[in-house]
């Protein structure tokens, strides 16, 4: 592990806080270019490898920056807040990054159907365009939660290159709400893999969506199959793309198949990424029925710096589950947050090895419980062996927990 | 006529203005509104939480406060 050093910033005035991340936030428009790094790369040297170039970074040059940069020091004070928030600088790079993803979305096709290409060469480059289509779910992530008409827009239009326009109602009224219960299909549990888990996110998160437009079109007094729906436009923006580039590239085979794995994949990302942030975490039920109130305790972090910066602080996570509405230039770290050992993309690869995520996140889950596993939210059908692994050592009797 | 925001972001909810696109019309009283609704602009506040504002207070009673220590 890296050496942790631990926010010299934070005693720094308010008016003196330097932003040193300032410029680097810039990597974050360059990072959803980088299938088209790998098709320049393709055609000056010839090589199919290249085609992998996006997935080799994410899933094993990323990781190995995280260990060699290893944590933050930065961490604006609270009082500096306000004046990252009112500074458009930060906001003008999100918008940037939307046409990128669409550039490297048509590129990628047109180059499919023009280029002599392998069938494992055209899966190689569908799977690091989906990387950055995940990308593009951080991106319409980071603008859905904006107050601003505009904002929202942009990310409606960036979640509709990935087809995934429902996520920043599902997002923000149904996992901001629901999570770490058993309610959110966007928590994962204790011993439940990333497979079973996206059989259950995926459609669940579709359908919560679904069901609060509902619920609002209903007081409206609007049709739920009607524009006002926000699920419906950028739906039809995703249809009007994919089929403008099957009209404009012909029907080729390698298109056919191109196309849905690189959608998939995006999915993918962003049910890896829904699979880490909570694993195991479990909000306790008051007298009321009703659950505690999310707490910081209730999202796993991660402090790194090199993953931060392509994925705009959403790695900060239980400042931005407490703030939902704050931009990411201002996002905090703060002590005895649950912690990941790895920043995302580590973890995404471990979660894709079921007994590897397990080993290394298990035992963190307990020792998050204080060993109480009544505490933690565990999957019914492993719920025996996590009891047989843990009860022995737990400091109290294990007790049914929610399911 | 009685306004009231959210105290994680600062959202206000006015009785005269209401918020069309939560389909609330203008004059719609903070009574007729349902017990479960939420922030429309961050979500992770209902209705309970909100705070009475009187109209010369807004964005001075509450505003988006971190409930956490910073790390020293």
């Amino acid at each position: 592990m890296s050496t942790i050093a631990r926010n010299p910033s934070a005693d720094t005035a308010p008016d003196r806080y330097v932003d040193r991340k300032r410029y680097l936030w810039m990597l974050s428009v360059v990072w959803p270019a980088a299938p088209l790094i790998g098709l320049y790369l393709v055609s000056m040297t010839g090589l199919g490898v290249f085609y992998a170039f996006t997935l080799v970074v994410w899933y094993a040059v990323i990781p190995a920056l995280d260990v060699l940069f290893g944590h933050d020091p930065n961490n604006p004070p609270e009082a500096a807040v306000a004046r990252l928030e009112a500074d458009r600088y930060y906001r003008i790079l999100t918008y940037l990054t939307v046409p990128v993803h669409y550039a490297s979305l048509i590129v990628s096709a047109w180059w499919v159907v023009t280029q002599p290409m392998a069938w494992w060469e055209v899966v190689a480059l569908a799977l690091s365009l989906g990387i950055v289509n995940g990308l593009a779910l951080n991106t319409g992530h980071e603008l859905g939660h904006k107050k601003e008409a505009f904002d929202r827009w942009m990310a409606k239009i960036v979640l509709a290159v990935v087809g995934y326009g429902h996520f920043f109602i599902e997002h923000n009224k149904g996992h901001h709400r629901d999570v770490a219960t058993p309610e959110d299909p966007a928590t994962s549990r204790m011993g439940e893999s990333i497979y079973k888990f996206s059989l259950r996110e995926i459609p669940g998160a579709f359908k919560r969506a679904w069901n609060l437009e509902k619920v609002r079109l209903e007081r409206v007094n609007k049709g739920i199959w009607s524009l006002d729906n926000e699920i419906i436009p950028p739906l039809l923006i995703t249809v009007v793309l994919y089929t403008s580039l099957l009209l404009a590239f012909g029907p080729d085979p390698k298109l056919l198949v191109f196309l849905p794995i690189q959608i998939a994949f995006g999915w993918w990302q962003l049910t890896s990424a829904n699979y880490i942030e909570h694993y195991g975490l479990l909000r306790e039920k008051m007298a009321d029925g009703r659950y505690e109130r999310a707490q910081p305790r209730h999202s796993w972090n991660s402090n790194h710096i090199a993953s931060n910066l392509i994925l705009f602080h959403l790695q900060r996570h239980s400042d931005h589950h407490a703030h939902p509405t704050r931009s990411y230039q201002s996002l905090r770290d703060f002590k005895d947050l649950p912690e990941l050992p790895s920043g995302y993309p580590g973890m995404f690869f471990m979660a894709m090895i079921p007994p590897v995520f397990r080993s290394v996140m298990d035992r963190r889950v307990v020792e998050w419980a204080g060993g109480d596993l009544g505490k933690i939210q565990i999957d019914g059908a492993r719920r025996k062996q996590i009891e047989r692994k843990f009860s022995s050592a737990s400091r109290q009797p294990a007790r049914a927990s929610a399911e | 006529m009685a306004r009231y925001q959210c105290p994680d972001c600062s959202y206000v909810y006015d009785e005269v203005r209401g918020e069309a696109h939560e389909g609330f019309p203008p004059n719609t009283l903070w009574a007729q509104i349902p017990e479960d609704w939420a922030c429309p602009d961050c979500a992770v506040r209902d209705k309970p939480d909100f705070i009475s504002l009187d109209s010369d207070e807004v964005g001075e009673k509450v505003g988006p406060r971190s409930s956490l220590g910073a790390k020293q």
